[in-house]
């Protein structure tokens, strides 16, 4: 019982921490081109505004438009849930049978696989609600967005699957606990993996070289291109779920690639002393990956301030490069590493 | 810990060999150049200190006085009197032109390399997995792959040196180092082919006035 | 003297006179230098020979002549039956050669088409050249055989592009990147076999082939298998096998005469030479990868054969006299690689005979067309007739160089072909067929061109020399190799015969 209430207290942090994490990478930009920054709570403001404003749908569109922000919005919470970042979940107490009645959520559903795929499935329908309302910008950014999906998706499955050769499961609790134990990251597979998935991450956020959060300019746009027609609570929807998909990636990032401490394992069967042990490392890995957090946020200010937005048909060859990567550290895994 | 350092560069000096692949600037090309010699020289001075062989420690110093330093500035020299890469403009079907392929034909070739030194790999005596040889083949055969899609006269230089780079790690992997004799006679050999390869750029431009490879094209079957 | 003076004096002959002129000035007196140095190297060789087989057929100083070696420098160089063989070779067409570009060099610094500083660079890189054939043909060093071979591939990239032409600094830029990627994987090769060796021997004899064909029985066959391969595309891109031969007809068509003689003459044999060192080693290799695969053998089958095929064919397409020549000098390489595949004793007793004769009767060619080029001022066939009327002891000697090297009866090439092809009608009768479809395509391809330069009649269109004066040229060079190679074709005495047997059981056995 108590740690189904941990496992959901773990998703509610994430969920509700989001916003202040995107306040944080605002103040630090505006910091350090010297620009006075709003407060970091600006973004609940934001989404509490758009809360209570009207919902405006133009005529032509369908119920696709009105299903995609809540769609967004519950496969960002499902993420959440996914993603152990504090706590993984030891899965040994699984029954030879398969049943796994000590987590929360089914081994079926915990792969990395159902993580891109539905990370696929949001991006899909918000290209569809694009669509949807028969626009030009929303046609050229859905246009757009699939161009980088196409380019990303394969990265994306490579940089995953040489983790998950290492760790030898697709489960991504299994994947960060072998990680973590075996402090892994100066092995060359991951060191050039973790560089390809920068630029994946740079690539499905929706962040310089790709596409810049901050442009008004509409034939520029890539995400905001998508969501132009949206206003009121559904815009509000699909921004918080922008925001917890970054902070996902960010911690994914984080727990993957980067050392840290190990983390604290949940184990279901003896559950009762361990409250006071799990809250002291609950405490210290969180004391960690905010660290962590923070040395990325450095990075992705620096990397804001000095790149520019690329051309769009410059951006395949930094997405290829990112296969590359990806793809060659995978090799180097084989080829070095197994023996 | 050493050894861990070691298969880094490794790995490491396997994607400066795919960078050196994609880049289309010279000046950027030398200088990935040189951080591969670097790389190598960091390896050969790894494996000195685990084998404690003294003969290594003058193969690094001569591994940085010439592929570090000498040879680089060389080409840069010769690259800022002499090339001008704007005059030469891919067709859009040439591989350069298409950095994907050439990276996904590159990687072909390393598993190719690997498959190919598979059978060999339990005859190493070395801490180091058998396997790198197979990387160090792999850089060969890439530098004679960016011999042939580069059309630039310095490329072929870089791909001469990337090759000769590729051979000294295989003989640094498999058999800790030639000997003395041979290693200061390959380095003296590889020196005067980089200054006879300085000589035929300038017969060249001057003749031709570019240095385009494909400008040699008069002798014909 | 003893047979370690002579070596010594005769290694550092080249080097010396090297050095020796780079600071002299006068081109006369370059020239004749350079033929000074280039005989002293032969006499030296002479003296060489004359003390080895003194020595080896003496039971108290060697107890079987056929275990004849004698090592200087710590093993790292030695001297055996068959690399006097090749260095016999190497230093007569070397004399020959520069006794002939005395004149050829001469008339092109009068025509003004080298400069004084160009020429001086010429006889340096010449002696150089010679250095480093030499160095390569002594080297028990596996090691320093590559820092040769490699040497000479660097001295003569300038020798090809001597003229500044633009297609001559083509030729040499080809030449230049082919060979260096061709001997880079020799390297790796050679790296690879070190490898293999050092597993059973200690680092420093490891790369010592003396000491790699004792224990070379209990190499690694897979690796011994993988080196071999690097190694025969590595070295036969110098010897100019079929699919790496891209280099061979620019490089002799664009270079100077001379520098075609040398390259047609010493080159070849000495990478050739190269690869049958590492054949000797590969062959004693215990394996199933290899000796039932047998790929050594079909290495050497396969191009040799591929080389020649194609070549022969090749010849009827050529405008360019010098290209013709060069495509019959892959041709007869072929043939040789194929005699050398078919692994018996008096297989590698005709290719060493037909080596050694090709070599000399193809620097004759080289050095008669260099003669003509002086008359004509061209190179394109088409641009010539009537030979006969205007010159005719050139004339008389293209006529006979080439049916020499076309191999018709009375020169060496023949005696050579008619035991090869004896050979392979034993082991391989349908092989036959097509070596002798090739020989007698080669044979048309060449007559079909050269005969309307030597007969017919001059034409207005025809090139004419222009400039003023009488041309000075030489013959002798030519004469006196097409003679020897007529000797050889038509009784070869005794101890050479006895030699090329010892040599053959070094590489066969």
């Amino acid at each position: 019982m108590l740690n189904l209430l941990l496992i959901i207290f773990q998703a509610l942090l994430m969920v509700l921490s989001a916003p202040l994490f995107v306040g944080v990478i605002k103040k630090c930009k505006c910091w350090s081109q010297n620009r006075s920054a709003p407060s970091v709570l600006l973004p609940y403001r934001n989404l509490k505004k758009l809360w209570n404003k009207q919902v405006l749908c133009a005529e032509n569109s369908s119920y696709i438009f009105t299903l995609t922000p809540y769609l967004l919005f519950s496969i960002a919470l499902a993420l959440t849930f996914f993603l152990p970042w504090l706590i993984t979940v030891n899965t040994n107490s699984v029954g030879v049978s398969g049943i796994v009645t000590s987590s929360l959520v089914p081994l079926l559903f915990r792969d990395v696989l159902v993580v891109i795929g539905l990370l696929a499935l949001s991006r899909f329908f918000l290209a569809l609600a694009a669509l949807d309302v028969g626009t030009a910008f929303g046609g050229m950014g859905a246009s757009r967005e699939m161009l980088f999906a196409v380019l990303v998706e394969p990265a994306q499955m490579t940089a995953l699957f040489t983790l998950a050769i290492i760790a030898a499961s697709t489960d991504l609790n299994q994947i960060m606990h072998y990680v973590s134990v075996h402090q892994f990251w100066l092995k060359p597979s991951l060191l050039l993996t973790g560089i390809g998935f920068v630029l994946i991450i740079a690539a499905e956020t929706g962040r310089i070289p790709f596409d810049n959060p901050a442009t008004h300019l509409e034939l520029t746009m890539i995400h905001e291109a998508m969501i132009l027609e949206y206003s009121g609570r559904h815009l509000a929807l699909i921004e918080w779920a922008a925001q917890i998909k970054l902070l996902f990636y960010f911690i994914l990032f984080a727990n993957l690639f980067l050392p840290s401490l190990p983390m604290a394992v949940l184990d279901f069967n003896n559950s009762g002393g361990q409250f006071l042990f799990l809250l002291g490392n609950f405490l210290t890995s969180g004391a960690v990956l905010v660290l962590q957090l923070m040395l990325l946020v450095a990075v992705l200010v620096v990397a804001e301030i000095n790149l520019a937005k690329l051309r769009l048909f410059k951006a395949p060859l930094l997405l290829s490069v990112a296969f590359t990567l990806c793809l060659l550290g995978l090799m180097n895994h084989i080829i070095l590493e197994v023996n | 810990m050493l050894v861990n350092l070691e298969l880094l560069f490794a790995a490491l000096i396997l994607l400066t060999a795919y960078m050196l692949l994609i880049q289309r600037r010279l000046g950027a090309m030398i200088y990935t150049f040189m951080w591969q010699s670097l790389l190598l020289a960091g390896t050969t001075l790894i494996e000195a200190i685990i084998k404690h062989e003294f003969a290594l420690y003058f193969s690094v110093f001569l591994v940085v006085v010439f592929k570090v330093i000498f040879i680089p500035y060389f080409l840069l020299r010769l690259n800022e009197e002499l090339g001008d890469g704007s005059k030469v403009q891919y067709p859009p079907a040439a591989l350069v032109a298409r950095p994907f392929l050439l990276s996904l034909i590159a990687v072909a070739v390393v598993l190719f390399s690997y498959h190919l030194l598979l059978p060999l790999h339990h005859l190493f005596l070395t801490m180091i997995n058998g396997n790198v040889l197979a990387m160090a083949l792999a850089v060969v055969l890439l530098g004679i792959l960016l011999m042939i899609t580069h059309r630039k006269a310095i490329s072929h230089a870089l791909g001469f040196m990337m090759i000769e780079n590729g051979i000294f790690f295989a003989a640094l992997i498999a058999t800790s180092g030639m000997p003395m004799v041979v290693e200061l006679g390959v380095a003296f050999d590889v020196l005067v082919a980089v200054i006879l390869f300085g000589v035929s750029f300038f017969h060249i431009s001057s003749n031709i006035d570019s240095l385009d490879v494909d400008c040699l094209n008069r002798l014909r079957e | 003297m003893t047979i370690h003076i002579i070596f010594w004096l005769l290694l550092f002959t080249p080097f010396v006179g090297c050095i020796a002129l780079a600071v002299v000035e006068k081109p006369t007196f370059g020239t004749v230098l350079n033929l000074c140095f280039a005989g002293i190297g032969f006499i030296l060789t002479i003296a060489l020979i004359v003390k080895f087989w003194q020595q080896s057929l003496d039971p108290s100083v060697v107890p079987s002549v056929f275990s004849a070696t004698y090592f200087f420098a710590r093993q790292h160089f030695f001297i055996d039956g068959l690399n006097l063989l090749f260095l016999l070779l190497v230093t007569f067409i070397s004399t020959t050669t520069a006794w002939f570009s005395r004149f050829f060099m001469l008339q092109n610094l009068r025509e003004r088409r080298i400069t004084l500083r160009r020429l001086k660079l010429y006889h340096l890189l010449y002696q150089a050249f010679l250095g480093a054939m030499m160095l390569a043909l002594f080297a028990n060093n596996l090691g320093v055989m590559w820092v040769a071979i490699e040497g000479a591939t660097l001295t003569t990239v300038l020798l090809i592009s001597l003229y500044r032409t633009p297609e001559a600094i083509e030729a040499a830029w080809k030449y230049f990147i082919l060979c260096i990627v061709g001997i880079a994987l020799a390297l790796f090769g050679t790296v690879l076999v070190y490898f293999a060796a050092q597993m059973l021997l200690s680092s420093h004899e490891a790369i010592l082939w003396s000491e790699m064909v004792r224990y070379a029985a209990n190499f690694n066959p897979s690796i011994t298998a993988i080196a071999f391969i690097f190694i025969f595309v590595g070295y036969g891109t110098k010897v100019g096998l079929v699919p790496l031969h891209n280099w061979l007809p620019d490089a002799y068509s664009e270079s100077p005469g001379p520098v075609s003689a040398l390259l047609a003459g010493l080159l070849l044999n000495v990478a050739l030479y190269c690869l049958l060192r590492f054949k000797i080693i590969v062959d004693l290799v215990n394996g199933n990868v290899l000796n039932q695969n047998h790929l050594v053998q079909y290495l050497f089958f396969g191009f040799g054969l591929f080389s020649f095929v194609f070549a022969s064919i090749a010849m009827h397409q050529q405008n360019n006299i010098k290209r013709l020549f060069s495509y019959s000098s892959i041709q007869h390489l072929g043939f040789i690689t194929f005699a050398l595949g078919l692994g018996t004793h008096e297989a590698a007793q005709a290719a060493l005979l037909y080596l050694f004769v090709h070599a000399l009767v193809k620097s004759a060619v080289f050095t008669n067309v260099g003669n003509i080029m002086h008359l004509t001022h061209t190179q394109n066939m088409s641009k010539t007739h009537g030979l006969m009327q205007r010159c005719p002891k050139l004339a008389w000697l293209l006529l006979l160089s080439t049916l020499s090297i076309a191999g018709l009866p009375l020169s060496g090439i023949f005696t050579a072909e008619l035991l090869t092809l004896l050979i392979t009608f034993q082991l391989y009768p349908w092989l036959v067929l097509v070596l002798g479809c090739g020989v007698v395509i080669g044979l048309a391809g060449l007559l079909r061109n050269v005969q309307p330069m030597i007969f017919g009649v001059a034409t207005v269109s025809d090139a004419v020399a222009v400039t003023e004066g009488p041309v000075r040229f030489s013959m002798a060079p030519t004469v006196i190799h097409l003679v020897v190679a007529l000797i050889l074709g038509i009784y070869l005495p005794p101890f050479a015969a006895a030699w090329l047997a010892h040599a053959a059981r070094i590489i066969v056995n």
